[in-house]
C-alpha cells in the first residue's frame, strides 16, 4: 500500500466511523420523538400509550367547548363519531378552531382519560380536514358506531 | 381571446424546448455546428413565447377575467393591484409558470454570459436545460393548465388567501424559485461535463458563479419565508421544521456543500467526481421539493389541492431525471481522473469535513420529512416527526461545523503543518473561550451553558475570519491594500467568503438567544389592565373595530412601558376577510436590534376582555440579519473578477477560433 493510499484509506475510515456514530446517534433520538396519530377509538379501546405524547384528531364536538375561570384553559370533546376523548389545553387555540371542526391536538394522555394537550392545530382552511381525522372519521364510520375502531393505526 | 394566446404561447414554447433539448445536444456529439447553433435562437424563442404567457395571465388578473378557473379560484375585483399580481403565483399552477419562466429566464442568462464557453459546451449546458423545461411545461399543460376556461363565468373570484396577501410573501416564492431553479444551471452544468467526459478546472470555475447566484437567492428566499412566518403567522415562531420549509432548506444545504466543493475543484481540482454528485444531489432536492410541495403528500398551509396525477408525474419526472443522471454519473465518473492529492491536515481535508456534515444533516432531514409518507405508506401507523427532533439534529451537528469553518480560511492547500495550525488559532481559541465562559456568568440575561456554547462559537468564527483578513493584508500592503484586494482576481471571492462566514456568526447568536431567553406568556387582559413581562410593561387599552380594504378587523390598542418611558404602541388584530371569512391573526410588532416585542390578539372573552399571547424576543432580528449577510457574501462571491473574461483573452479565443463559423456566431 501507497503511504499515499494509507493516508486517504485513514482519512476515509474516519469519516465513515464519524457518519455511523451519527446516525445512531440521530435514529435513536428519532424513535424517542416519533408520535404516532391515535383516533378517539383507539384511545377508548386503550390503544394509545400512557407514558408518551401522541397525536389525537377528530372533530370538535358542538357544544362541548368549555372556558375555565382563568379565560384561557379550555375543555373540549374529541369524536370520531364513534367514541370521544375529552381534552384540555391551557394558551390561545389557533385561528380555525370551531365546533365541529377537524383538529390535531399533541399531548399526553392522563390518568383520568383526559387528553392534555400542548398544541392544538386547526389547518387554514374552513373545509380542510386533517388526512388522518378523515381516514379515522371513514374507518370509525365503515366499522358501524360502537364497534371498536382500530382507526387510523392499523398494523 | 388573450388567454388562449398564452396558451398558444406556452406550446409554441414546449415545441421550442423540444428543439432545445434535441438538435443542440445531437448536433455537439457529433459535431454539426449548424445544430449547435441551433440553441441560442431557441433559447430566445422559448423564453420570449413563456415570457409572453406569464404576461397574459397577469393581464387576465389584472383585468379580473372569472372566465378563466385559475384568476376565478385566485383573483377578485376587490384585490388590490399588488396582490392581483402576486397572486399569479398565489397557487399551483400560476406558481409553476413563474418556475418555468425562471428556468427560461435563467437559460437565457447561461446563454448571454457565458460566451467564453466552448460552443459545444454551451450547447449540451443549454440542451439539458431545455430537457427540464421540457418536463415543467408538459406538467404545466398536461395537468395544471393556468389557461384553463370555467363556464358558466363566476362574477367575483374566489380571491387569494388572506395568508398570502401581503408583500413579504408577493416576493418570497419568486426568489426562492429563483433558488430552486438556478441549482439546474449546476445540475446542466454537471450533466455537460459528464457527456463530454471532462471534468477540469475551467468546468468549475464555469459553474461556481451560477451556483452562487443560485444559493443567494436561496438563501433570502428561505429567510423571507422565515420573517413572513413569523410576523404573519400570528404565533411568534420564525421556524417550524414544516415540511415545505425542509424541502427549501434541503438544497441549501446541498448547495452550500457544493459551492465549497467546487472551490476546491477550481483551486486543486480535487473532489471532481465528489462535486459532480453534489450539483447532482441539489437539484434533485430542489424538484423533491416541488414534489413535496405542490403534489400535497405532505400537508402543510403551502400544499394546493391534492391531485394525484400530478404527484404522479413529478415522481415520474424525478425518477427520469435523479436516475438518469447518476446512470449517466456511474457510467463516465470513473473515466475522471482523481484530482490533486492532499495530506490529513489541510484545507481540503477541513473542506471535506465540513462537506460530509452538511450531507449528514441533509439525509438526517430527508429522514425526517419522508418518514411520515414511509411510515403510511408501509401501514405502520401515521406519525409525525416532532419539531425536537429536528433541532436537536441541528444543534448537535452544527458546532462542529463551525468549528471546521473557523479552522478552514486559515488551513494551507494541500500540506499543513499541525503546530504551525494550532498556534495560529491559539489566540482565537482564548478569546472565544474567554468570551464563552463571560456569557455563562450572570451578568448578561440569567447566562447559561448553551449561551456560552454559543458566544464561544460566534467569537470562534470573527477571530478566526480576524486572523485571517490580518495575514492577507499583511501580504498586500496592510489595510490600505484593501480596496485594491477587493478588485483582484480571487478578493472578491475571498471577501464574500468573509462576510458570508460573519453572517453565521451573527445567525448563530439569533437563534441561540432567542430560544434560550424568550419570554412568552398567554394571559387574559382586561381594558386598563397592565402586565409586566421580562422589564415592560404591558398595558391594554381594549379592542375597536376597524375596517380594511378588503377584511373587517378587531384592532386592540397596547402600550409598552419600559422604566416608565412608553417605547411602543402596538395593534394586533384579528381579521376576518370578507370573500374567504378566514379569520386571521396580524401581530403588533416592535422591533429592535436586540429585541421584539410582539403581542398577537387571542379571542374576546366578553366584557371587553381579550386572551393575549405577550413576547418578548431578544436578538431575534439577527437571525435574518445573519441570513441577508450569508446572502450578500455569496453575491460578492460571484461578482469576482476571475469569473468575468478579460478582453485580451477573449480576443485571443476569437483568433483562435478564426476559422471556425461557430465561434464567430457565439460572440454576435
Amino acid at each position: 500500500m501507497t503511504p499515499r493510499r494509507k493516508k486517504r484509506l485513514y482519512l476515509v475510515g474516519l469519516m465513515v466511523t464519524g457518519v455511523v456514530v451519527a446516525a445512531a446517534f440521530a435514529l435513536n433520538a428519532f424513535n424517542e420523538n416519533l408520535m404516532f396519530f391515535y383516533a378517539p377509538s383507539a384511545v377508548a379501546k386503550g390503544e394509545a400509550p400512557q407514558d408518551h405524547a401522541f397525536r389525537l384528531g377528530g372533530l370538535v364536538t358542538d357544544g362541548s367547548v368549555k372556558r375555565q375561570a382563568d379565560g384561557l384553559t379550555v375543555v373540549f370533546d374529541v369524536t370520531d363519531n364513534a367514541q370521544t376523548v375529552t381534552v384540555q389545553y391551557t394558551g390561545i387555540l389557533p385561528d380555525l378552531f370551531r365546533e365541529g371542526q377537524g383538529i390535531v391536538a399533541n399531548g399526553k394522555l392522563r390518568d383520568d382519560g383526559i387528553f392534555v394537550a400542548d398544541e392544538v392545530l386547526a389547518k387554514h382552511d374552513e373545509n380542510y380536514m386533517p388526512p388522518e381525522v378523515a381516514d379515522a372519521l371513514k374507518t370509525a364510520h365503515e366499522e358501524g358506531t360502537g364497534a371498536a375502531a382500530t382507526a387510523a393505526k392499523t398494523q | 381571446m388573450i388567454p388562449e394566446l398564452g396558451n398558444f404561447a406556452l406550446i409554441l414554447s414546449l415545441c421550442l424546448a423540444l428543439v432545445l433539448a434535441i438538435f443542440p445536444m445531437i448536433g455537439s456529439l457529433n459535431h454539426t455546428p449548424g445544430w449547435v447553433a441551433l440553441a441560442r435562437p431557441a433559447v430566445w424563442g422559448q423564453f420570449v413565447f413563456v415570457a409572453f404567457a406569464f404576461g397574459c395571465l397577469v393581464n387576465a388578473f389584472l383585468v379580473d377575467d372569472f372566465s378563466v378557473l385559475y384568476v376565478a379560484q385566485n383573483g377578485n375585483t376587490r384585490l388590490p393591484d399588488l396582490y392581483k399580481v402576486s397572486a399569479v403565483w398565489g397557487a399551483h399552477e400560476g406558481s409553476l409558470l413563474l418556475w418555468v419562466l425562471i428556468l427560461s429566464a435563467w437559460t437565457v442568462a447561461v446563454s448571454l454570459f457565458s460566451r467564453k464557453l466552448p460552443a459545444e459546451m454551451l450547447a449540451r449546458v443549454l440542451s439539458v436545460m431545455g430537457m427540464i423545461s421540457i418536463g415543467f411545461l408538459s406538467f404545466l399543460l398536461f395537468t395544471s393548465n393556468p389557461f384553463d376556461r370555467v363556464f358558466p363565468v363566476p362574477l367575483e373570484g374566489g380571491d387569494l388567501n388572506p395568508l398570502l396577501q401581503d408583500l413579504g410573501l408577493a416576493i418570497h416564492p419568486p426568489m426562492l424559485y429563483m433558488g430552486y431553479v438556478g441549482m439546474s444551471v449546476a445540475f446542466s452544468f454537471a450533466i455537460a461535463a459528464l457527456i463530454g467526459g471532462k471534468l477540469d478546472a475551467a468546468w468549475s470555475r464555469w459553474s461556481r458563479p451560477w451556483t452562487l447566484v443560485a444559493w443567494t437567492f436561496l438563501t433570502i428566499g428561505i429567510a423571507l419565508g422565515s420573517w413572513w412566518a413569523y410576523y404573519e403567522l400570528g404565533w411568534g415562531g420564525w421556524w417550524f421544521w414544516d415540511p415545505v420549509e425542509n424541502a427549501s432548506f434541503m438544497p441549501w444545504l446541498a448547495g452550500t456543500a457544493l459551492i465549497h466543493s467546487l472551490a476546491v475543484t477550481e483551486k486543486r481540482g480535487a473532489f471532481k467526481r465528489w462535486t459532480v454528485l453534489l450539483a447532482l444531489l441539489a437539484f434533485s432536492l430542489s424538484l423533491l421539493g416541488t414534489f413535496l410541495v405542490r403534489s400535497g403528500v405532505l400537508t402543510s398551509v403551502h400544499s394546493f389541492a391534492a391531485d394525484p396525477a400530478r404527484g404522479l408525474f413529478i415522481l415520474m419526472f424525478l425518477c427520469i431525471v435523479i436516475g438518469g443522471s447518476l446512470a449517466l454519473y456511474a457510467w463516465r465518473a470513473p473515466g475522471v481522473s482523481s484530482g490533486g492529492a492532499f495530506d490529513m491536515v489541510s484545507r481540503e481535508t477541513l473542506l471535506l469535513g465540513n462537506n460530509v456534515l452538511l450531507v449528514v444533516v441533509t439525509a438526517f432531514i430527508l429522514l425526517g420529512t419522508l418518514a411520515p409518507l414511509v411510515y403510511d405508506a408501509l401501514g405502520w401507523g401515521k406519525i409525525s416527526v416532532g419539531f425536537p427532533w429536528f433541532t436537536r439534529m441541528f444543534v448537535t451537528f452544527t458546532p462542529f461545523m463551525v468549528v471546521l469553518m473557523g479552522m478552514g480560511p486559515l488551513a494551507r492547500w494541500k500540506h499543513q503543518n499541525p503546530g504551525e495550525l494550532a498556534r495560529r488559532l491559539s489566540i482565537a481559541f482564548v478569546v472565544s473561550l474567554g468570551a464563552g465562559i463571560l456569557t455563562t456568568l450572570p451578568v448578561f440575561y440569567e447566562g447559561s451553558i448553551w449561551a456560552g456554547l454559543a458566544v464561544m462559537l460566534s467569537v470562534w468564527l470573527v477571530t478566526t475570519l480576524f486572523i485571517s483578513v490580518r495575514q492577507r493584508l499583511k501580504a498586500r500592503n496592510g489595510l490600505s491594500g484593501i480596496w485594491q484586494d477587493i478588485g483582484s482576481r480571487g478578493g472578491r471571492s475571498y471577501y464574500g467568503m468573509v462576510v458570508a462566514h460573519l453572517g453565521v456568526a451573527v445567525f448563530i447568536i439569533g437563534i441561540t438567544f432567542v430560544s434560550l431567553f424568550e419570554v412568552e406568556e398567554d394571559i387574559r387582559m382586561s381594558p386598563g389592565e397592565a402586565v409586566e413581562l421580562a422589564g415592560y410593561s404591558f398595558q391594554f387599552e381594549g379592542v375597536e373595530p376597524h375596517q380594511g380594504p378588503n377584511y373587517r378587523a378587531d384592532r386592540g390598542t397596547i402600550r409598552v412601558f419600559k422604566a416608565g418611558n412608553e417605547v411602543a404602541l402596538l395593534n394586533p388584530e384579528k381579521r376576518t376577510y370578507l370573500v374567504q371569512t378566514k379569520p386571521m391573526t396580524e401581530a403588533g410588532i416592535d422591533a429592535g436590534f436586540t429585541r421584539d416585542i410582539y403581542v398577537s390578539l387571542g379571542e374576546g372573552l366578553g366584557g371587553g376582555a381579550w386572551s393575549l399571547r405577550l413576547y418578548y424576543k431578544p436578538f431575534i432580528r439577527w437571525i435574518w440579519l445573519g441570513a441577508i449577510l450569508i446572502g450578500f457574501g455569496g453575491l460578492i462571491a460571484a461578482t469576482d473578477r476571475r469569473y468575468r473574461m478579460p478582453v485580451r483573452h477573449r480576443v485571443s479565443a476569437a483568433a483562435r477560433a478564426g476559422s471556425d463559423r461557430l465561434a464567430a456566431e457565439g460572440k454576435a
